[in-house]
């Protein structure tokens, strides 16, 4: 296994291939639905999540189609970590440098410092266009779980 | 031995010049994008042979600090950080390390 922290981040109910979402806001309670699913928070964190796109705008479009979506620490956050959703139609998030998303990464954090092991995975991984490429073309979530 | 003895003078020279530099990496809450560009921006710190600190930091925490030589963020997050007497620098692709590499290198050699 060559990123541990993130098979332990992901859980598989928290990977959705091929969704339709319908806008931004969409977009991010789905990934929130999905950390739900996983067990890793409860349904108020995709409030919490939009309320930080009304509050900061799309600025978390950090590379082309990618969104990584989150909130703070909060009682919201059962455990650290990571949901997955690809989408089938890519959608417009209002980033002029990176628009439109096709990978959007839901992200919890249980404090301030328990996640920088899964982050510093998650950035090796994101670095290789390859892996992202294997991510978007996945068909299914037991062929994103390979990857890790 | 010389050639060993110079590299490392003028290493620890490099070091000496930015000694207690420190750069903050900026996002919305202080714990996700800000993280990945902290690892990223340390990454090309490292290669440029520069010596700094670099912070992942809340905006409310950025606009607070006066001691940072540089804020690394978003484009999306630049109006919410003036002011501030420290270099703002937009990145637009986080893992483009030729970008952050490009934008770091005009500002710091």
């Amino acid at each position: 296994m060559m990123f541990p922290a993130l098979a332990h981040a992901v859980a598989a109910e928290s990977i959705r291939v091929g969704a339709l979402a319908l806008d931004r806001e969409h977009a991010i309670e789905m990934a929130g639905d999905l950390l739900v699913a996983g067990g890793r928070a409860t349904p108020e964190y995709s409030q919490q999540m939009l309320d930080a796109l009304a509050e900061h705008g799309p600025y978390m479009v950090i590379a082309p189609g990618l969104a990584l979506v989150h909130g703070r620490p909060s009682e919201a956050v059962l455990e650290t970590g990571l949901s997955l959703l690809t989408l089938a139609q890519p959608v417009v998030f209002g980033n002029q440098a990176n628009d439109p998303v096709r990978l959007v990464i839901g992200l919890c954090a249980f404090d301030h410092s328990s996640h920088i092991e899964m982050m510093q995975e998650l950035a090796m991984f994101l670095m290789n266009d390859a892996n992202v490429n294997l991510l978007l073309n996945a068909v299914n979530s037991e062929q994103i779980r390979e990857l890790f | 031995m010389q050639s060993i003895l110079n590299r490392f003078e003028s290493s620890s020279k490099l070091a000496c010049d930015n000694k207690g530099m420190k750069i903050i990496a900026v996002c919305g809450m202080g714990i996700g994008t800000s993280v990945l560009l902290k690892m990223n921006a340390e990454k090309v710190l490292r290669q440029l042979e520069l010596e700094a600190t670099v912070e992942a930091a809340s905006l409310e925490i950025a606009r607070a600090s006066r001691d940072a030589q540089i804020i690394l963020t978003t484009p999306d997050l630049v109006p919410q950080l003036q002011g501030l007497p420290s270099e703002v620098i937009a990145i637009e692709h986080f893992f483009d390390l030729e970008e952050i590499t490009e934008k770091l290198s005009k500002s710091l050699l």
